[in-house]
């Protein structure tokens, strides 16, 4: 590998030395300025005209789909607000709506005090902690298909072996988690969380890094007891990591989908429709292009209400 | 020599307890400490554990009450068998297929973007660069159903081209490697600039040499995500004969009669080996990316 002086010792931590003086300098010409300009550009654009044409391209049309009748087979007619109309009234969309935010209301604090936990647990100087990292880290890069067939047996209500320890922990009649209207949601919140939370756990240690030892020091040295230092130094200090992890996990909570997909297909019932499937269903099944575009847009809107709130929150925060 | 990355840098900087070992109260913290990671590890690993063990399990023997952890006999006839009564072979060649093309783009055009972004200044870059990042909070799944809209008109649904360029030109690769970027000191450009070198010689013999730790980042989580894929797959590869190993092995369950649940296993934990290994050789690079970026999810 290299090691140059040049080489930065810390990946991630963008160096304070940003775009320097070259561009600033005196001999700042417009005929510069131009070919500058192309030169960027030309960097940038054999990324943007795929990213254009397939990210952006579809998120702006997105909007003019939901105003339209659209379906496989016609062609699209303008119909106002009649896709929002049906949506408000659908109940279908209505369970969809809440069944995904039963799923955010568990998954997000559940997620967020686990991998917080493990994070803490594992930014010490423990022999071995290098191989709870990876065992945590690892369900994060299985594939969901794999995760859903041993997790469908794992819950499995008379053989799996979950309720074989509840039992023998003394509940008789534990819970037929998959099967069960009741319990599938908890259950695919669960997964989830076994799922991500190393990934997010990730994410708590390089924050935990930012938290300034002296700190601690000081605390220590004034008789702050180990939980004192938790509250009083260490939970500030991870602040803007805590903030990140909220917004991320609050968007990847609002449009899960593959885990619902192949766990529980949204059943048993509609215990587990959640929006993106919502808008599976009536996009890729019924092609109603235009009505599961109107319920895209109303997953779009939560997703951007929701991070921007919290950007908001954390800004009066910061001000205080 | 290896570069130290994030968590390498954080374990160093981990508190530094006290050297009081000795100390009883000490012991019982650090006994309570490994109980905890313990009952942690067992519960992250155990539904890898059981898969690899009823990869190995007779027909039968995969659902029995009480569970059995270990096979009564190994059969590795089931790896076998997986090969012979599925087209896994077609699978893994198309998922290679992609997870190569996919990897291969978003890296070329990730970085040389980056470099846009990172080191050249002009006009609307920064609100360019704004949209990219925004993009990050808009969930795929709202913006499907337009994409596939657009897909079918080019004719390239049910083709494997249509998931590579699902894939191939994310925000992330650019919004990565332009974070490793502002890390390299300008003085280095600007020596380079003095004797003449153009942009794209300094992104080229420059950049990119220097920032092979990000690049290892890159290739590992994009080659995961594109191997993992399930819904982009699903969405638009309908004819057997591309399906990935994802695809495939989710078709042969519902094909499937209890008998072979131990086949399907087998076949689950083929398409878990290579990311395993794959995960256990650059574990440092993918917990480098993620600590970076904190945005694959």
């Amino acid at each position: 590998m290299i090691t140059t002086a040049a080489e930065p010792p810390v990946f991630g931590k963008p160096a304070a030395a940003g775009p320097g003086g070259h561009w600033f300098n005196a001999h700042w010409r417009p005929r510069h300025r131009t070919r500058t300009s192309l030169i960027g550009w030309s960097f940038i654009l054999p990324n943007l005209i795929g990213f254009g044409v397939l990210t952006l391209y579809p998120v702006l049309s997105l909007f003019y789909i939901s105003f339209t009748n659209w379906n496989v087979f016609g062609t699209a007619q303008w119909t106002g607000l009649a896709n929002y109309k049906r949506l408000v009234n659908d109940p279908m969309f209505h369970t969809a709506l809440l069944n995904t935010l039963y799923y955010c209301a568990m998954t997000i604090p559940l997620t967020l005090l686990t991998s917080l936990g493990l994070a803490l647990l594992l930014n010490t100087k423990l022999r071995g902690a290098a191989f709870f990292r990876t065992a945590a880290f690892f369900p994060y890069v299985t594939s969901i298909v794999a995760i859903a067939v041993v997790w469908n047996l794992l819950f499995s209500p008379q053989y799996g072996p979950v309720n074989e320890v509840l039992r023998v922990l003394g509940w008789s009649s534990p819970p037929g988690w998959l099967t069960s209207e009741d319990w599938a949601m908890p259950a695919v919140a669960i997964i989830s969380t076994w799922q991500y939370m190393g990934y997010y756990m990730v994410l708590f240690l390089a924050g935990l890094q930012a938290v300034p030892q002296e700190l601690h020091e000081a605390a220590r040295v004034d008789g702050a007891s180990a939980v004192q230092r938790f509250f009083a130094v260490t939970l500030p200090g991870l602040r803007p990591t805590t903030f990140f992890v909220v917004i991320i996990l609050t968007i990847n909570s609002l449009k899960v989908f593959d885990l619902i997909l192949v766990m529980t297909n949204g059943g048993p019932g509609t215990a587990t429709l959640v929006l993106s499937q919502f808008i599976y269903q009536d996009g890729f099944v019924n092609y109603q292009f235009g009505y599961a575009s109107a319920a895209s847009v109303a997953l779009f809107l939560l997703s951007i209400v929701f991070t921007v709130v919290q950007f908001a929150f954390n800004r009066r925060g910061m001000a205080r | 020599m290896t570069t130290e990355l994030r968590l390498d840098a954080l374990r160093a900087a981990a508190p530094r307890h006290r050297p009081a070992a000795r100390r009883p109260a000490a012991v019982a913290l650090r006994a309570v400490f490994y109980l905890l990671l313990t009952v942690c590890a067992v519960g992250l690993l155990m539904p890898f554990f059981w898969m690899l063990m009823s990869s190995l399990k007779s027909a039968n023997e995969v659902f029995t009450a009480p569970i059995h952890w270990l096979p009564g006999t190994f059969v590795w006839d089931n790896y076998v068998q997986i090969w012979q009564h599925s087209a896994i072979l077609t699978w893994i060649r198309n998922t290679l297929i992609l997870s190569v093309t996919v990897t291969f783009l978003q890296l070329l055009t990730g970085s040389f973007a980056a470099y846009g972004f990172a080191r050249v200044r002009f006009p609307g870059r920064d609100l360019l660069f704004l949209l990219y990042v925004g993009t990050i909070a808009v969930p795929w799944q709202s913006y499907m159903i337009p994409q596939f809209v657009m897909f079918s008109k080019f004719h390239l649904t049910d083709t494997l081209y249509s998931v590579m360029l699902l894939q191939a030109f994310g925000a992330f690769g650019v919004f990565l490697m332009r974070q490793y970027y502002l890390t390299i000191p300008e003085e280095l450009l600007e020596a380079a600039r003095l004797d003449g070198m153009s942009e794209y010689g300094i992104w080229a013999r420059i950049m990119l040499p220097l920032s092979l730790p990000a690049l290892a980042s890159l290739t590992l989580l994009t080659f995961t995500t594109t191997w993992n894929d399930y819904l982009g797959p699903l969405l638009y590869l309908r004819s057997p004969g591309n399906w990935t190993l994802q695809l495939g092995l989710q078709t042969f369950i519902h094909t499937l009669y209890n008998a072979n649940y131990a086949w399907l296993f087998a076949g689950l934990t083929l398409s878990v080996i290579p990311i395993a290994v794959i995960f256990g050789l650059g574990q440092r690079y993918f917990i480098a990316g993620i600590a970076t970026s904190g945005l694959k999810g």
